[in-house]
C-alpha cells in the first residue's frame, strides 16, 4: 500500500529495501535509515509489518520514525490492533486518516482525539447505521479541540460513570551476572490512564513520595510549571486511554530485584551432551506473590533437543528457533519451580564456548517495586465525583541473566 | 517529512497476494449491496466499466463504494488515471466522504492530466470562500497540492487570502502550501516571503509551527525574518505541538549559530582537552571558566536555552533529540549535560528511536566523556539487542571509558566476547584494543587477555585477536618477544587471511627480535604461497623483503624464490609490487652495474619505523554535521543538508530582535515598588508616559483612533450611572499611554514562566481579531503605508499630558519631563479607592483588540470578607473587599481593598505581608506596610493578587511586629478575576463564533417571578461579576463582556429569554473553567 505527498515516486524505490530484508538475518536488523542513491528510506518495524518512508532531502531521521510510530499507535488505537489484514480491510480508513495525519510532509493533526473527531473509528453498528442512512463516517466540522489550547481533548464529553483510572506500571530492568550479582538494575514506570468524565475535569495528581522520580516525561497536558514548582502532576485530561507520564528510576538508584535464579548449564561435546538445571525463587517481593513467570532461552544452535522435567508448569523447545521457553506461572515459596534434565547436542559441531542467557518475564500485582504511590486525585471545574481508582503492577522488562 | 521533497510511505507485508476471498463473480453483485466489503483488492480490470457507471448514478452510496475501489487501487500503486474524466466530476459531491476520496484521487493524478484537472478548480475557488473553516483549509490543502502550473496565480492569490483568514487552522493550511508552491514554481519566492512573514508574525501556536517549517522550506537564508519573532517563538515554543516544535528548535540551533557568540570562546579547545589522560580536572576547570563567563552569555541565547529546557521531558523522541542538539551545538559546555538524562531515557523506546539516539550518543561522546559517564551502565549490551545496537553501545562504552571506569568496561567486554553473535564478537574485541591503547594503565592487562583469546576454538575471535593485538604491539615496541613467538606459532592454525597478514606483518616488522623464528615462517609461507589469499601473498612479501634486508644470509634466495612466484600471479597487483620490490632488493638485474641509490637506501625505505596506529571513534568525523540530522546518521552529506554556520566572532547586533523595548523596565520594577511602598496610604494613580522612540507597534496602531473614539462613546454612554465618570473618561485617556507600560512589563524576561504562558494566551486571541479587521479593513492588498501615516500620527496625540483634576498630586511629577524613563510614577490619593478604575488590564488587548475597549465596573460590590479574625489575632480584624478597579503594579492583578481594624487594647505595629506563594504564576503585591495601628482606629489598604485565572484561594501571610505571623488565605469569587470589556455587538457575535464548542457553557434556567424587563437583572449580574455591557439591539438578550485578568482571555455571556421566566445563559470562554464556573455562579444569583 503506498500514498504520495508532493510528487510520486516509484515503488521501485523499494527494491533497495527489500535488498537490506535479505541480507539480514532478522527483521530487528534492517537499519531504520537506508540512504539510496537519491532516496532515504526510513522505517519501522512494528507487529511484523515494516512501514517505510521514502525522502528525498534532509530531514531529522527521529522526527520520521516517531511519526510512524505515532501512525502505527493510531491504527491500533482505531482498530484495536494493527495487523496486514486489518490494514487491508480498512484502507479507506488508512488513506482517510493518512491524509489527515500529513499534509505535504509535515504532520498535521497526530492527536487521536482529534483525529476521532474527523473520521469516526470503524465499528460494526455504525457501519449499519451508515448504510441505513447515508451518513458518513467523514466530520464535516472542525474539531474545536484543534483550535483551543488544549488539542488533546474532544468536546461535549458526556459518561453517565464518570470513572478516572490510573495504573502504575513499572519494568524491572537488570542484568544479572553469573554468579547472580546485578551488574546493572533500573526501573522504567508508566502511568497509563483510563480517563472517562465529563466536560472539562482539571485533574491534579500528587504522590507520597516524588523525589524518587529520576527522570520524567509528559504527555503534553501535564503542566510543566506545576510539576517544576510543586511535583503534582496537573492536566486537563485527554478523553479515554492515554499514557500521562512515563519515568525512570535510575541505576544510581537501589533497585530490589524480585526474583533470583539459579542455574547450571554445561553444553559438553561428549556423546550424553549437556545438562540443564535451573530453580527460581522469590527475594524482595515486600510478601506479593510473583505470577505469570516465563523463562526464555535462546540455545545455540548446536542444540537439537531437550529432555528435560518440570516440577511445575510447561517447558517448548523449538528445534527451528532454538527457543527453549518454560512457562512456570506462580511461585509458590514452599516448593520452588525446578527445570532439570539433558540437552542433546549436534555431534560434530563446533563446542559451545559460553551459555546463553536467561530472558525472564514475570509479573507482581498491587506492588510497584520502586516504591512510588499515588497520593491523592484532586478534580476541578466539574461539580460531579468521579470514580478513581489506582492500580499498581511491576513486571519483568529486559530482565536478564547470564549463565 | 518537513522538507523532503517526497514522502510516500509504504506499508509492506510479507505476503505478496492481495487477493480477496470471494469469487470475483460475486463481486459486482456484493459491491453494490454491502458498501463496507472490501473487495476492491481484486485485480479485474473490467471492473473499470462498472466504476465508471457507479460514479455517474446518482446514489451516493454507490459512488462512495466506487471511490473506495479506486483508492484501492491508487493504493496499491496501479494505475487508476483513466478514470479520471469520470472522478473530477464528482468533486462536486454533497457527501463529504464521496468528495475527501475524490480530493485524495485528485491530488494523486492531477499532474499528469491536467487540462481535466483544470475543470474542478472552480469547484475549490468557491470553497475557499465557504463559511465553514474546515472546508476552506482542505480546499486550499488540495488546491494547493494539485501540481498544474497553470493554476499558481490563483494559488497565490488563494495563499494570500488564507493567510489573512481569521481562522488559525485556515493560516496553518495556508503555511503549509507555501512550500508546495514553491516547489512548483521557484519564481514566486519573492512572493512568498511576503506571505510568509506575515504569517511568521503571528502569534498563534497553531500557526508558528508551519509557518517556521515553511520558512526552512522556502527561504532559510533569509534569517532577518526571525529578528524580530526571535522571542515571541521562544515564549511561545512550549505551547506549539510536537512537530512544530522540532522545526522551530532546528531553525533556532542554526538561527543562534548565526547571531550569537561562541559561549566556549575561551575555553581549551575541547578536543585537545578530551585527549588529555585526567578527565576529572574538566569539570572543575569547566565550571571555573564558566563562572567567569556567565555573564557574557547574550539574554537572548539564554532565554533560547531556557525555553527548550523543558521539552527535554516532551514523549516526542523526535522532540528531546532536537533540543539535545541544540544544547550540544549552541550551550555553554557546563550546561549540555542536562540533557544527557533524557537522551538516556530514550534508549527505553523503540528499536528504531534507540539506534539514532545511540548514534548521536556515540558522536558526542567522543567530544564529551563527561556528560555520559554517570550512565555508563546503561549502554550495557544484551543478549536480546538487535546486532547494530550492540556495536553502537560498544562503541559507547570504548569511547566513555576512564581510567576509573575501565574495570568494569573490560568486564562488560570480557562476557560480550562470549557471545554468539560473530560480528559483535568481532567489535568486542576491537573495543578491548581500543581501551587497552587509549588507557596506558590497562594495556597490559587487556594484552594478555587477548593473548589468552588467541586459544580460543573460535576461529572468528582468534582472528580478530590476531589483528588487534598487532596494532597494539605496534604502539608499544617494546619487547613482547614471547607474543610475537607464539603469534607466529599460530601461523599454522589461523585460516583467517587478514589474522595471517597481520602475522606476517608484525613478524617482518620485529624480525630483529625472533631472528630464528622469522625465516623458517617464511620458509613455511614460500611452500603454501600459491594457495593463500591475496592479503596474504603481499604480506609474504613484504616478510620476505625486510628479512632479505635484514638476514640476507638465510633469506636471499627465499626472497627470491617468493618474487618469482609473485611475479606470475593472476593479481596484477601482485605482479607490480613484484617488480617493484625486485627492483629495489635486486637491482642487478635490470643492469649489470652496482647498486642503485635506491637499494642502498632500502633499509631506510622498509625498515623505517612506522607510527603506531591511533585507534579513533569513527564517530569522530561526524562533527560535522549537525547532531540529529539524517546527514549525522549516514554520515554525508544528504540532499538539501545546510550546515550549521560557525559562531561568529562578534554577535551581529542583538537590537534587531527588540519588538518593544523592555528591559529597562524589569530595572525599574523594584524602584517602583520601593516608591508604593513608601507612600502613606494606598495610592490609586500612576501616569506614564512614553518614551520617544517608542512608536514601533506595527499592526496596531492603524487602529488607535478607532479606538479613541469608542472610548469616548463608551464613557459618555456611561455618564449616568456612576459618580465617577470624570476619572472613567480620563482614565481611558490614559489608557492611550499605558498600553506601552503593560506591553514592556509583560514581554520582560519572567521567571515565572506561568504568566509567559498566559501571556501568549493573550497574545493568540489578540492576534487573531487583528487579522480579522486586516481582512475587513484592507481587503487583500497588503498596505503598509496608511499604517505608517497613522504611526506618525499617534505619538503627538498620546503626548499630550493627562492630568488628573480630583487627585492629590503632590507626588505627581510633569509628565513631559518624565517621559524618557517612562517610569509608572504612583500618586498618594487620599480616598481613591472607591474610583474604579479603567482596567489598564486590557490596554493590552487596546493595542491588539481595536475594537474591544476596556470598560470600567459599573458596579462595584459591597461584599466584604474576612481575611483575619480578631479573635485569632489577637485584635486585628482585616476585612477586604474587591474593587473592581486594576491594580497598579500589574495589570493581571486583581486589586483587593483590605480594611484593618485593630479591636485589641495594644498598639500593632509593622503590620505587613510575609512569606507569599511563588508558585503557579499566582502573585501578590503587598500592601503598604502600616507602621502603627493604634487601639480602635482603622485603617485601608490595597493588596494587588495576581490569581493567574484561577480561583484557588491564595495563601499568605501577615506579619505583626517581628514575630506575629498569621496564616490567611484569600478567596476570590470568579466575577472577580475577570474584568469588564466592551466591543461593539458585531464582534461580539464574531468572538462568540469563534469560542465554540468545549469553550461554550449554556444552562437554562426559568425565574421565580417572572421580570417584565430583562435589564432587570442587569444589576444582578453585574454585580456577582465583573462583566461589561454591550450595546444591543434585540430586547430578548443581554450580553456581557469581559477579560480574564491573568491571560486577557475574553469572557462572553449572554442571555436570551423566550419569554419572561425562561432563561439561557451562555457563556463563552477560552478558559473552560472560568466559564464553567462564572455559568454556575450567575445562574446561582439569578435563581434568587
Amino acid at each position: 500500500m503506498e500514498k504520495h505527498w508532493k510528487s510520486v515516486i516509484s515503488r521501485s524505490v523499494c527494491d533497495y529495501f527489500f535488498d537490506h530484508q535479505r541480507k539480514a538475518s532478522s527483521p530487528e536488523d534492517i537499519p531504520p535509515v537506508i540512504a539510496t542513491p537519491h532516496h532515504y528510506l526510513i522505517s519501522v518495524y512494528r507487529s511484523s509489518m515494516f512501514f517505510v518512508a521514502v525522502c528525498t532531502t534532509e530531514v531529522a531521521p527521529l522526527f520520521v520514525v516517531e511519526f510512524l510510530h505515532r501512525v502505527v499507535d493510531t491504527f491500533e488505537d482505531y482498530f484495536s490492533e494493527c495487523t496486514e489484514s486489518i490494514i487491508k480491510e480498512h484502507y479507506v480508513v488508512v488513506y482517510e486518516l493518512l491524509d489527515e495525519m500529513l499534509d505535504n510532509g509535515f504532520p498535521l493533526a497526530t492527536e487521536s482525539n482529534i483525529l476521532k473527531e474527523l473520521i469516526k473509528p470503524p465499528n460494526i453498528l455504525r457501519t449499519i447505521a451508515n448504510t441505513v442512512t447515508g451518513k458518513s463516517n467523514v466530520s464535516s466540522t472542525l474539531p474545536s479541540g484543534q483550535l483551543s489550547n488544549i488539542p488533546w481533548r474532544r468536546t461535549g464529553v458526556k459518561y453517565t460513570n464518570n470513572e478516572a483510572y490510573f495504573d502504575m506500571i513499572e519494568e524491572v530492568d537488570a542484568i544479572i551476572d553469573k554468579s547472580g550479582s546485578t551488574v546493572c538494575a533500573e526501573i522504567q514506570g508508566y502511568i497509563d490512564c483510563c480517563i472517562k468524565l465529563s466536560g472539562m475535569p482539571d485533574l491534579s495528581l500528587s504522590f507520597v513520595n516524588p523525589r524518587l522520580f529520576d527522570d520524567v516525561s509528559f504527555h503534553p497536558c501535564v503542566r510543566f510549571k506545576r510539576w517544576e514548582s510543586e511535583r503534582v502532576l496537573s492536566f486537563i485530561p485527554p478523553d479515554g486511554n492515554f499514557r500521562l507520564m512515563s519515568y525512570h528510576i535510575g541505576s544510581q538508584s537501589i533497585v530490589a530485584i524480585p526474583v533470583y535464579v539459579r542455574h547450571s548449564l554445561c553444553l559438553r561435546e561428549s556423546g550424553s551432551g549437556g545438562r540443564l538445571d535451573i530453580t527460581l525463587g522469590p527475594k524482595q517481593t515486600l510478601g506479593r506473590t510473583i505470577e505469570n513467570v516465563v523463562l526464555e532461552i535462546p540455545m545455540p544452535k548446536s542444540v537439537l533437543n531437550c529432555g528435560l522435567v518440570t516440577n511445575q508448569g510447561k517447558y517448548t523447545f523449538d528445534p527451528v528457533s532454538k527457543l527453549l521457553v518454560w512457562e512456570v506461572g506462580r511461585i509458590d515459596v514452599t516448593k520452588l519451580p525446578n527445570i532439570r534434565g539433558t540437552i542433546s547436542l549436534q555431534s560434530g559441531s563446533p563446542p559451545v564456548e559460553a551459555n546463553p542467557s536467561i530472558n525472564v518475564k514475570f509479573t507482581i500485582n498491587q506492588l510497584a517495586v520502586s516504591g512510588l504511590k499515588v497520593n491523592r486525585l484532586d478534580m476541578y471545574g466539574e461539580k460531579y465525583k468521579p470514580f478513581k481508582g489506582v492500580k499498581y503492577i511491576t513486571k519483568a522488562g529486559k530482565f536478564q541473566v547470564r549463565m | 517529512m518537513y522538507a523532503p521533497g517526497v514522502n510516500s510511505s509504504t506499508t509492506l507485508s510479507s505476503s505478496s497476494s492481495y487477493n480477496n476471498d470471494r469469487p470475483p463473480s460475486a463481486e459486482a453483485v456484493e459491491v453494490a449491496t454491502d458498501p463496507a466489503s472490501g473487495g476492491f483488492f481484486n485485480s479485474d480490470y473490467k471492473k473499470h466499466d462498472d466504476l465508471k457507471q457507479m460514479l455517474d448514478s446518482n446514489k451516493d452510496n454507490l459512488k462512495l463504494e466506487a471511490m473506495k475501489r479506486i483508492i484501492g487501487m491508487v493504493a496499491k500503486g496501479r494505475e487508476a488515471s483513466d478514470l479520471f474524466p469520470a472522478v473530477v466530476k464528482n468533486v462536486v459531491s454533497k457527501n463529504i466522504e464521496v468528495k475527501k476520496l475524490v480530493y485524495v484521487y485528485l491530488v494523486r493524478y492531477a499532474e499528469e492530466q491536467q487540462d481535466l484537472a483544470l475543470l474542478s478548480i472552480s469547484t475549490f475557488q468557491r470553497a475557499l470562500k465557504d463559511p465553514n473553516q474546515l472546508i476552506r483549509a482542505s480546499a486550499l490543502r488540495v488546491l494547493s497540492s494539485i501540481r498544474v502550473t497553470m493554476i499558481v496565480p490563483i494559488v497565490m492569490l488563494a495563499i494570500k487570502d488564507a493567510a489573512a483568514d481569521m481562522s488559525p487552522y485556515v493560516r496553518k493550511t495556508a503555511a503549509h502550501a507555501i512550500p508546495k508552491l514553491y516547489s512548483l514554481d521557484q519564481d514566486q519566492k519573492e512572493e512568498l516571503i511576503q506571505v510568509l512573514e506575515k504569517l511568521l508574525y503571528d502569534k498563534t501556536t497553531l500557526v508558528v509551527g508551519s509557518a517556521v517549517m515553511a520558512f526552512e522550506e522556502v527561504c532559510p537564508e533569509r534569517i532577518d525574518l526571525i529578528h524580530k519573532n526571535f522571542r515571541k517563538l521562544c515564549s511561545l515554543l512550549v505551547d506549539v505541538d510536537e512537530w512544530g516544535q522540532v522545526v522551530i528548535i532546528n531553525m533556532l540551533t542554526r538561527y543562534a549559530r548565526s547571531q550569537f557568540t561562541d559561549p566556549n570562546l575561551q575555553d581549551v579547545d575541547e578536543d585537545e582537552e578530551s585527549k588529555r589522560p585526567f578527565y576529572e580536572d574538566e569539570n572543575e576547570v569547566d565550571e571555573e571558566q564558566q563562572e567567569k563567563r556567565a555573564p557574557t552569555l547574550d539574554p537572548d541565547h539564554r532565554l533560547l536555552l531556557r525555553s527548550a529546557k523543558p521539552l527535554l521531558q516532551s514523549r516526542n523522541a523526535a522532540v528531546v533529540l532536537s533540543v539535545a542538539q541544540l544544547y550540544h551545538h549552541t550551550a555553554p559546555r557546563s550546561e549540555v549535560h542536562q540533557v544527557a538524562k533524557a537522551m538516556i531515557r530514550l534508549l527505553r523506546s523503540h528499536r528504531e528511536v534507540q539506534d539514532i539516539v545511540l548514534t548521536s550518543i556515540a558522536a558526542t561522546a567522543t567530544r564529551r566523556k563527561v556528560m555520559f559517564e554517570p550512565f555508563l551502565k546503561s549502554f550495557f549490551v544484551r543478549s536480546s539487542d538487535a546486532t547494530h545496537i550492540k556495536l553502537l553501545k560498544l562503541e559507547i562504552l570504548t569511547s566513555l571509558a576512564t581510567e576509573s571506569s575501565v574495570g568494569i568496561i573490560l568486564r562488560e567486554l570480557q562476557t560480550y566476547v562470549a557471545a554468539h553473535d560473530p560480528p559483535f564478537v568481532a567489535a568486542a574485541i576491537q573495543a578491548i584494543g581500543r581501551c587497552a591503547s587509549n588507557i596506558k594503565e590497562v594495556t597490559d592487562t587487556c594484552l594478555n587477555g587477548l593473548v589468552s583469546l588467541l586459544s580460543n576454538k573460535d576461529q572468528a575471535v582468534v582472528a580478530e585477536s590476531v589483528v588487534v593485538i598487532k596494532k597494539l604491539l605496534q604502539t608499544q615496541p617494546s619487547a613482547h618477544r614471547e607474543i610475537i613467538i607464539q603469534m607466529a606459532k599460530l601461523v599454522d592454525s589461523v585460516t583467517v587471511p587478514q589474522a595471517r597478514a597481520s602475522i606476517l606483518w608484525l613478524l617482518g616488522e620485529y624480525s630483529e627480535r625472533v631472528p630464528k623464528i622469522a625465516p623458517d615462517v617464511l620458509r613455511k609461507m614460500a611452500k603454501t604461497f600459491t594457495s593463500e589469499e591475496d592479503i596474504v601473498k603481499l604480506q609474504v612479501m613484504t616478510l620476505a623483503v625486510k628479512l632479505c634486508l635484514t638476514n640476507p644470509k638465510q633469506t636471499k634466495l627465499l626472497c627470491q624464490y617468493v618474487l618469482q612466484l609473485a611475479k606470475y600471479d593472476q593479481n596484477y597487483d601482485l605482479r607490480d609490487r613484484a617488480r617493484f620490490l625486485r627492483h629495489i632488493i635486486f637491482p642487478a638485474d635490470a643492469e649489470s652495474g652496482g647498486p642503485t641509490r635506491l637499494s642502498k637506501q632500502a633499509k631506510k625505505i622498509f625498515l623505517a619505523p612506522k607510527p603506531a596506529p591511533v585507534p579513533e571513534s569513527h564517530f569522530k568525523d561526524r562533527e560535522q554535521f549537525q547532531l540529529g540530522s539524517l546527514s549525522h546518521y549516514i554520515n554525508t552529506k544528504a540532499n538539501g543538508y545546510q550546515e550549521l554556520p560557525p559562531f561568529p566572532l562578534e554577535a551581529p547586533d542583538p537590537k534587531a530582535r527588540d519588538v518593544e523595548t523592555e528591559p529597562q523596565v524589569m530595572e525599574q520594577a523594584p524602584l517602583f515598588t520601593a516608591k508604593k511602598v513608601s507612600s502613606k496610604k494606598d495610592s490609586k494613580f500612576y501616569s506614564d508616559t512614553e518614551s520617544p522612540d517608542e512608536s514601533e507597534e506595527d499592526e496596531n496602531s492603524s487602529d488607535e483612533d478607532d479606538d479613541d473614539d469608542e472610548e469616548e462613546e463608551d464613557s459618555s454612554s456611561d455618564k449616568d450611572e456612576e459618580e465617577d465618570d470624570n476619572e472613567d473618561e480620563e482614565s481611558s485617556g490614559l489608557e492611550e499611554k499605558l498600553p506601552k507600560k503593560v506591553v514592556k512589563s509583560n514581554a520582560k524576561p519572567k521567571s515565572d514562566e506561568e504568566e509567559e504562558e498566559d501571556e501568549s494566551d493573550e497574545d493568540d486571541s489578540s492576534s487573531e481579531s487583528v487579522s480579522d479587521s486586516d481582512s475587513e479593513d484592507e481587503s487583500s492588498e497588503p498596505s503598509s503605508v496608511p499604517k505608517k501615516q497613522t504611526r506618525n500620527a499617534k505619538p503627538a496625540k498620546e503626548s499630550t499630558p493627562v492630568v488628573k483634576p480630583k487627585s492629590n498630586l503632590d507626588l505627581l511629577l510633569d509628565l513631559d519631563d518624565v517621559s524618557p524613563a517612562f517610569t509608572p510614577i504612583m500618586t498618594p490619593s487620599l480616598g481613591g479607592f472607591l474610583t474604579p478604575m479603567s482596567t489598564p488590564s486590557s490596554q493590552v488587548k487596546t493595542q491588539l483588540f481595536p475594537d474591544i475597549q476596556p470598560a470600567s465596573a459599573v458596579i462595584s460590590p459591597n461584599t466584604t470578607s474576612e481575611l483575619l479574625n480578631k479573635i485569632n489575632s489577637s485584635g486585628l480584624e482585616i476585612k477586604y473587599r474587591f474593587t473592581r478597579s486594576p491594580h497598579l503594579y500589574s495589570p493581571s492583578m486583581a486589586s483587593a481593598e483590605l480594611t484593618f481594624h485593630n479591636h485589641g487594647p495594644d498598639e500593632l505595629t509593622d503590620i505587613r505581608v510575609g512569606e507569599k506563594p511563588t508558585s503557579g504564576g499566582v502573585s501578590i503585591h503587598d500592601f503598604a506596610p502600616i507602621p502603627s495601628l493604634s487601639p480602635g482606629s482603622s485603617l485601608m489598604g490595597t493588596i494587588g493578587v495576581d490569581f493567574a485565572d484561577s480561583t484557588q484561594p491564595v495563601n499568605f501571610e501577615i506579619k505583626i511586629g517581628s514575630d506575629r505571623t498569621y496564616p490567611v488565605a484569600l478567596k476570590v469569587p470568579v466575577g472577580e478575576v475577570i474584568r469588564a470589556v466592551t466591543m461593539s455587538e458585531e464582534l461580539f457575535l464574531k468572538q462568540q463564533g469563534g469560542l465554540r464548542g468545549m469553550n461554550e457553557n449554556t444552562a437554562k434556567l426559568s425565574l421565580t417571578k417572572p421580570c417584565s424587563d430583562l435589564k432587570s437583572l442587569t444589576n444582578k449580574i453585574l454585580t456577582v461579576a465583573n462583566l461589561g455591557v454591550i450595546p444591543n439591539s434585540d430586547s430578548s438578550t443581554l450580553r456581557f463582556a469581559a477579560q480574564t485578568l491573568s491571560s486577557k482571555s475574553t469572557v462572553l455571556v449572554s442571555l436570551l429569554s423566550s419569554d419572561n421566566q425562561n432563561l439561557t445563559i451562555t457563556v463563552n470562554c477560552e478558559k473552560m473553567v472560568i466559564g464553567s464556573m462564572l455559568i454556575t455562579q450567575l445562574k446561582a444569583c439569578l435563581a434568587d
